[in-house]
């Protein structure tokens, strides 16, 4: 039992960076761009939230905030290769990935953050209800990030489904030309969603050192950003399916600390690679299941350019 | 403004109540060229309010440019356009919007995941997304009440059928407040029933008021629903007529042009068939139907298949290169027997060549040598050395010779990129790759298009010299003139089939019939 709990109540702590990620990734590929550099943006998310922390005396929110503007900063790069310069959006995404981590090991280096610690983001104390048994500790002594995930998710979800702007950003993913017939810039609808997405991945890594590790390490995001992109299939496209996704993914991440606590002897690589597994299962599934759509927007990696006005 | 005041007096009529109702719409003096070509010439066109208006004419004959052009796509190069008497600028569809011009293009610009009514939605924003879709959803149950359509605007448009995605199309054209309302080739998706009811809706928005321009190639529709048709040819208007006072074979003949005897052909000695189709079924796919197509072609003629674009030209390209599978039928080469639904690489390699119509995205690897589009052929049939050798010195020579027989200009030398070549030089360079093998089956599709005299002059001759070595040429072709100089005999190809046969010399009238006839 006890051992449950402690494994339950560790699964949000690792399930916000997937979730965040994801849905950050979701926004930008419905909108049609195709967004691998997610690994990238977690590192600078994660990167700026720590420097935040430990070179000023704020609160870790505003360390959050920072992580986010800082990936949403690095997006307008990536933004300005693939929508207005219409680079291959597979090697401008894994460009930016190579590129954040040079960056990123650079500055914290030379700051001097690396491997050093700071208090980061608390649990909340709900009194009375943080010390219900099991229940108490699963769902109420979490950070506010964990609270505020749900929330984001819930914002995104009535913005993509019920509000202009989602409908307009889903159109320019699926046909950009009916879009641009329809009166949409679609430009600035991608730049857009592809800076919205991206701080939303800027915050889910800078989640990673500001709330679960509260420390600085070269490449820590260790893959989490790979996930995230996997993720996004997994669950079709759909903000709410991949958050299940990423408490899924979570579970198994928090599963790999506990197992060795008790000293049960798995590989740990055989736990590491079960993500995989389980999104090429998925990827295998949906591309045979031939009558069912895989959610994939249809002009995703597509660059747009309109047809010639002569 | 003169001009354009003085034009619209012979088109003014009374209204009911006496007053003057100036046409919807008039242009003037309209012309348009897309590089050399002149697509338009110094046109004029008139449209008075609540007529339907048929503008009629062969593919190519400028009829979709200039509706292009009132839609906001196009900007013409010269000439006046005013709406409702008064002259106006349209610098692009948004502006063709708020003038209260619709066209319903013939490829649907709808976003598929996305319900009827959602597409809608994203063309006419505005208010909160919940009043907004609750207006538009008055507004367009209102439009379908009143013109009798019937679409569920809660289904996805990928789950509704051709003619429901052309109504909404409509629809979303109507509720932009639309007062022109410009239909092209709208019936060239749909099956005879659902065109009676498309025209029935036509006609009531008419009698609301509305001003309907039907693009269309049909002589029947023309005759059967229009109150005024406009005959194009060559980027140029031939007439203005009413339906009740020509004929069907008097309208054929303002459409393909009086008979221009040109150049006579040489008619070759045919020998036996060297490719026979029997009752080849093809259900419908990208490239069109084909059904219980029937044809022989012989060795030493050029069978030319005419017919408007779009009747199953294309399929017939990809049934007889391999490209594509036959859902019933036929298909015999000489000396290799029955081919049916052989894979393309052996098809080729029984003695067929190809000349596509889209030689830039079809013919031409673009980013290529000449030598390497010239040769590749040649290399798969193992002419220039083995799998792990290729004789690149071999190659260059064939090429260069292959370059100065067949006068392909402008080149500097074998290893220049193929896409730097004119189209009529790119078109040598296939003819020159696919005579190579010494075909005995040559299918050209619209070998010529978009070549200028020369160079069309130049691709003829090539034909007739294969024709003349012996081999069997299928000539598909929507110019008429092309077809009539070439071919010693013609098929007319209308929906997917061949509807009749002429012996050269061919009687121009009787084709245009073939070609346009219903059915």
């Amino acid at each position: 039992m006890d051992f449950v709990v402690n494994w339950l109540a560790n699964v949000p702590g690792f399930a916000v960076p997937f979730a965040l990620a994801a849905l950050g990734l979701i926004i930008c590929e419905k909108a049609g761009v195709l967004n691998l550099g997610a690994e990238g943006y977690m590192l600078v998310g994660a990167m700026a939230g720590a420097g935040v922390m430990l070179s000023l005396d704020v609160h870790p929110l505003a360390a959050l905030a920072v992580s986010a503007l800082a990936a949403g900063l690095l997006s307008l790069l990536f933004a300005l290769l693939v929508i207005a310069l219409r680079v291959n959006q597979v090697i401008s995404g894994l460009v930016i990935v190579f590129f954040a981590q040079g960056l990123t090991a650079l500055i914290a280096t030379s700051q001097g953050w690396t491997n050093r610690a700071f208090s980061g983001l608390q649990d909340l104390n709900f009194g009375v209800l943080s010390s219900l048994p099991g229940v108490g500790r699963i769902v109420f002594q979490q950070d506010l990030m964990v609270y505020l995930t749900i929330v984001i998710f819930a914002v995104v979800v009535h913005v993509l489904r019920a509000t202009h702007v989602g409908m307009r950003l889903r159109a320019v993913g699926e046909n950009p030309e009916a879009a641009d017939a329809a009166g949409v810039p679609v430009g600035w609808y991608r730049t857009g969603a592809v800076v919205v997405g991206c701080m939303l991945i800027g915050l889910a890594g800078g989640y990673l050192s500001v709330a679960v590790s509260k420390i600085w390490v070269d490449g820590m995001s260790g893959g989490r950003g790979w996930i995230a992109i996997a993720l996004v299939i997994f669950a079709r496209w759909q903000p709410w399916p991949a958050l299940a996704g990423a408490v899924l993914f979570g579970c198994i991440e928090a599963l790999i600390p506990r197992m060795a606590a008790i000293g049960l002897q798995l590989p740990q690589y055989f736990v590491l690679m079960l993500p995989y597994v389980v999104t090429l299962a998925v990827m295998v599934w949906t591309s045979l299941s031939a009558n069912r759509r895989s959610g994939q927007p249809a002009a995703l990696g597509q660059p747009f350019v309109r047809e010639e006005r002569r | 403004m003169n001009a354009i005041m003085g034009h619209m007096r012979g088109t003014v009529r009374r209204g009911p109540d006496g007053a003057d109702v100036p046409p919807a719409l008039v242009l003037a003096g309209i012309s348009k060229t897309f590089g050399d070509f002149a697509a338009l010439s110094d046109v004029d066109f008139d449209l008075r309010p609540g007529e339907i208006h048929a503008l009629l004419g062969e593919n190519g004959a400028g009829k979709s440019t200039l509706m292009n052009i009132v839609a906001g796509i196009y900007t013409p190069d010269s000439g006046r356009v005013a709406i409702k008497g008064q002259p106006v600028a349209i610098r692009g569809p948004s502006d063709a919007q708020q003038l209260g011009v619709g066209m319903v293009h013939q490829h649907y610009k709808l976003v598929k995941p996305f319900t009827a009514l959602e597409n809608i939605l994203l063309a006419h924003p505005g208010g909160s997304f919940r009043a907004a879709r609750s207006r538009l959803e008055a507004l367009t149950k209102d439009a379908l009440d009143r013109i009798g359509f019937d679409v569920d605007l809660n289904r996805t448009v990928e789950t509704l059928s051709i003619s429901e995605q052309q109504r909404v199309e409509i629809l979303k054209v109507l509720v932009a407040g639309a007062t022109i309302v410009i239909l092209d080739e709208p019936t060239a998706v749909l099956t005879d029933d659902e065109a009676v009811r498309l025209f029935k809706a036509i006609r009531s928005l008419a009698m609301e008021g509305h001003s309907i321009v039907l693009v269309t190639h049909k002589l029947s529709e023309a005759l059967n629903y229009a109150d005024r048709i406009t005959v194009m040819r060559g980027g140029k208007v031939v007439r203005t007529v009413l339906p009740t006072e020509v004929t069907e074979a008097e309208l054929t003949e303002l459409i393909v042009g009086s008979a221009i005897s040109e150049r006579s052909h040489r008619a070759g000695k045919a020998g036996k068939p060297v490719l026979k189709l029997r009752a080849v079924e093809r259900s419908d796919s990208r490239g069109g139907k084909l059904r219980n197509l029937t044809f022989d072609v012989r060795a030493g003629e050029i069978y030319g298949i005419a017919g408007v674009g779009g009747n199953g030209q294309n399929a017939l390209v990809e049934v007889i290169t391999g490209l594509s599978r036959v859902d019933a039928g036929n298909m015999w080469l000489d000396a290799h027997g029955d081919v049916t639904n052989q894979p393309s690489d052996r098809m080729r390699r029984s003695g067929i060549a190809c000349i596509p119509s889209d030689r830039h995205s079809d013919a031409i690897a673009g980013e290529l040598r000449i030598a390497d589009n010239y040769a590749i052929s040649g290399v798969i049939e193992g002419r220039y050395g083995s799998v792990a050798r290729v004789d690149r010195r071999g190659i260059a020579a064939d090429t260069q010779d292959a370059i100065r027989r067949f006068e392909v200009m402008g080149v500097r030398g074998p290893y220049q990129k193929a896409g730097l070549l004119s189209g009529g030089n790119a078109q040598k360079l296939v003819i020159a790759r696919e005579f190579s093998g010494k075909p005995s089956l040559i299918i050209a599709h619209s070998p010529s298009r978009g070549l200028d005299v020369r160079a069309s002059a130049a691709v003829h001759e090539h034909l007739r010299a294969a024709r003349d070595r012996g081999a069997g040429v299928i000539l598909i072709s929507e110019d008429l003139d092309e077809v009539l100089v070439l071919a010693d005999r013609i098929g007319v190809m209308n929906r997917g089939t061949i509807v009749a046969e002429f012996e050269a010399p061919a009687d121009r009238q009787m084709i245009g019939r073939a070609m346009v006839g219903h059915g």
